[in-house]
C-alpha cells in the first residue's frame, strides 16, 4: 500500500485564507482525501464541508484533581506544592479551583490521607463525519478555555490517517491553527508537506517567517501560496523575493475580489462561486500532489 | 463605576484569527496616546505584530525563563518515581537513564521535588522575551515566544506580572490577545477588566464569536463586540449580541484602503474619517464607565 500523504495548511497569521484553501483542496480532491480540521479551538471547515456528525467521541485532554472533604485532614500540603494556584483555602476548608488546575497530580502525591484523586476531565468532542463531496472528515470542538489542544490535534490526525488507510485514499488534508504553538506543532508532526498561505501584509510575512522555523524543526517541506496578492503589489514582491531566497516552492498567487466576499457570506468555498478560481486551485492542488509524490 | 481601580485593562480578542485585533489594538492605543499615557501589551506571543506599526525605540529586552527539570546522572538512583509522577509524559524512565522532553513539561515541579535524592533540579530555560518600546506617550510591551517553544501561557503570565509590577500607574492598558478559545486566550484575558471581541460579519466570524463568548461566560467576563469589515452579515452578529447581552461597541467599515494601510504596517489616524471611527469606538468604551 502507498504511504498516505498528509498535507497541512498553515499560515502563522490568522485570517490569511487557510480554511478557504484547505476547503477548496478538499472539494477538488473529493474521495482522494480525508479532511482533518486541526484548528480545534476555532474550527471552521464544518461550515463549508457540511459534515453529518455521524460518530462522536468524548475527548479527555488531561486530568483534574478532585478533593474528598471527608478524608481531608486540613494539613495544607496540596496548597503548598501547587504551582498553579489552583487550591483555595476559605471557610476552614480546602477546595480545588477546577479552571486553574493543570492536572499535574502533584497534590495527589503529597496528600497524606489520600483525599485527592485525579480524574479525567472532558475537554472536548471529536467527530467523524461524511461530508458533502462523499468523502469523510475528522473534526473536533475543544471545550471553552481548555488546555492541551495539541493532543486533540494529534487525535484528529490519527483518526484521519486511519480512515484514509481503511478506505484506501492517498491524502489527508489538514487545516491548521494560526500561531506557532502546540496545535501547530502537533499538526506538523509527521506531515508530508506544509502549504503556507500568506498575504501581502507586513504582519503576515513576519508571522510566516516564524512558522517556517517550526516547519523546519519538524522537517516538513514548506510550499507557499500568496493570497489576496493584489491588495499590495509591493509587499507581494517582497514576499516573493523572500520565498525565492529561502528556496520555497511558490505554488500560486490568488487574487482578492468580490467573489471571495460572496463565498464567505454563503459559507461556500471560493471554487463553488468562481470558475476562474476553481481552475487556479485545481492547478495548485495538482502541483501539491506532484510534489507530494517526491517526499 | 469602580473608582478604586487605578487602571483599566482592556483585552482585544476574537476567536477567529485575522479579524482585526491588531488593527484595533494599535490604532486605539495610538489614539489614546494623543491625549494621555497608554500601555499597549502584545500578548499574541506566538505571532506578535504590534511593533510593526510603531517606529519607537527598543528600550529594553527582558529575557524570560521557565523552570524545567534537568537530570543529574551522578545523583540518580534510577528509582523511576519521577517518570511515575509526571502526568504529561515529559519525564520518561528508559531503564538506564531518565529522558526529559522540555516541550511537554508543564513546570509543575512534581518530579523535581518528589525525587528522593535531588537528582532532578529545576533549572532556568529561556522561553522568550519581553521587549519594551518607547513611543512617547505610548509604551509598548511585546511578549515574544521563542519559535522552539509550544506553550505560550507561561510567557503570557510573565508579561501580565511585568505590567502589574511596573505599569499600574498607566490608566488605559490595551492587551492584544491571541486568537482561538483555548488556554492562551484565557491566560491573556483573565486579568483584564473587559474584553473587546473583534469579529467579521461572515458565518466564520459568527461561529468563532459564539465560541469566544461561550468561553468568556465561563469566566464571567464583561465583554463587547466590534464588527470589522462591516457588511452584509451584520444582522446575525447583532442579533446574537443582543440575545447574549453583549455590548455592541462599533463598526469598522469594509474598505480596501484600510486593508492597504494595514498591509504596509501603517496606522489609520492620519486620515480624518478613519480617525473618527476609532474615536467613536473609544467614546463607546469610555461610556462603559469601567
Amino acid at each position: 500500500m502507498k504511504k498516505i500523504k498528509e498535507i497541512v495548511v498553515l499560515s502563522g497569521k490568522g485570517g490569511t485564507g487557510k480554511t478557504s484553501v484547505a476547503a477548496s483542496f478538499a472539494l477538488i480532491a473529493g474521495k482522494d482525501a480525508i479532511i482533518a480540521d486541526c484548528d480545534v479551538d476555532a474550527a471552521n471547515m464544518h461550515l463549508v464541508l457540511k459534515p453529518n456528525f455521524a460518530h462522536s467521541q468524548v475527548y479527555c485532554g488531561g486530568d483534574v484533581a478532585v478533593l474528598n472533604q471527608d478524608s481531608c485532614t486540613l494539613c495544607g500540603k496540596c496548597k503548598e506544592v501547587c504551582r498553579f494556584d489552583a487550591v483555595d483555602f476559605s471557610n476552614g476548608r480546602y477546595t480545588i479551583k477546577d479552571l486553574d488546575c493543570e492536572g499535574c497530580g502533584y497534590c495527589s502525591h503529597v496528600c497524606p490521607s489520600g483525599a485527592i484523586t485525579m480524574v479525567e476531565r472532558k475537554s472536548g468532542d471529536l467527530f467523524i463525519s461524511h461530508i458533502k463531496n462523499g468523502s469523510q472528515m475528522v473534526h473536533a470542538k475543544l471545550s471553552p478555555g481548555a488546555e492541551n489542544s495539541g493532543k486533540l490535534v494529534a487525535q484528529v490526525k490519527t483518526n484521519a490517517g486511519r480512515i484514509a488507510g481503511e478506505v484506501g485514499c492517498e491524502y489527508v488534508i489538514a487545516d491548521g491553527a494560526p500561531g506557532i504553538g502546540c496545535p501547530v506543532a502537533s499538526s506538523l508532526s509527521g506531515a508530508s508537506l506544509a502549504v503556507m498561505v500568506t498575504e501581502p501584509t507586513k504582519s503576515a510575512l513576519h508571522d510566516l517567517k516564524r512558522v517556517l522555523t517550526v516547519a523546519k524543526r519538524f522537517n516538513v517541506r514548506p510550499l507557499c501560496i500568496i493570497n489576496k496578492y493584489n491588495i499590495n503589489s509591493d509587499q507581494t514582491a517582497v514576499i516573493k523575493e523572500f520565498i525565492e531566497k529561502e528556496g520555497i516552492t511558490h505554488l500560486a498567487d490568488i487574487p482578492f475580489d468580490s467573489s471571495f466576499v460572496k463565498a464567505m457570506g454563503q459559507a461556500k468555498s471560493i471554487i463553488e462561486v468562481d470558475s476562474k478560481m476553481k481552475a487556479l486551485l485545481e492547478e495548485t492542488w495538482g502541483k501539491v500532489k506532484e510534489i507530494a509524490q517526491t517526499v | 463605576m469602580n473608582s478604586s481601580k487605578s487602571c483599566i485593562k482592556l483585552a482585544i480578542a476574537s476567536g477567529k484569527g485575522g479579524t482585526g485585533k491588531t488593527l484595533l489594538s494599535t490604532n486605539l492605543a495610538a489614539l489614546i496616546a494623543e491625549s494621555q499615557n497608554v500601555l499597549l501589551v502584545d500578548l499574541d506571543v506566538e505571532e506578535p505584530n504590534d511593533s510593526i506599526f510603531f517606529q519607537g525605540k527598543l528600550k529594553a529586552v527582558l529575557p524570560q525563563h521557565k523552570m524545567i527539570p534537568e537530570w543529574d546522572s551522578e545523583k540518580c538512583t534510577l528509582c523511576g518515581l519521577c517518570a511515575k509522577v509526571c502526568n504529561f509524559g515529559a519525564v520518561v524512565d528508559l531503564g538506564t537513564s531518565i529522558s526529559i522532553t522540555p516541550p511537554l513539561c508543564h513546570n509543575c515541579y512534581a518530579c523535581s521535588e518528589l525525587c528522593p535524592v535531588d537528582a532532578l533540579p529545576m533549572v532556568e530555560s529561556h522561553m522568550g522575551d519581553i521587549n519594551l518600546f518607547d513611543n512617547g506617550k505610548l509604551t509598548l510591551l511585546e511578549g515574544r515566544l521563542n519559535t522552539n517553544e509550544e506553550h505560550s501561557v507561561p510567557l503570557i503570565e510573565k508579561v501580565h506580572k511585568e505590567v502589574e509590577k511596573n505599569y499600574s500607574h498607566i490608566k488605559y492598558q490595551i492587551f492584544d490577545s491571541p486568537p482561538g478559545t483555548s488556554c492562551p486566550v484565557v491566560a491573556a484575558t483573565s486579568k483584564c477588566h473587559y474584553v473587546i471581541l473583534v469579529t467579521e460579519p461572515t458565518p466564520f466570524g459568527l461561529n468563532d464569536l459564539v465560541m469566544a463568548v461561550e468561553m468568556l461566560k465561563v469566566y464571567d467576563k464583561p465583554m463587547g463586540v466590534i464588527i470589522n469589515r462591516d457588511g452584509a452579515g451584520n444582522e446575525k452578529i447583532e442579533e446574537f449580541c443582543e440575545k447574549e447581552g453583549v455590548d455592541m461597541l462599533g463598526k469598522i467599515p469594509y474598505d480596501m484602503e484600510i486593508a492597504r494601510a494595514y498591509s504596509r504596517g501603517e496606522l489609520l489616524l492620519g486620515n480624518g474619517s478613519y480617525k473618527a471611527i476609532i474615536s467613536n469606538i473609544f467614546n463607546a468604551i469610555e461610556k462603559l464607565h469601567l
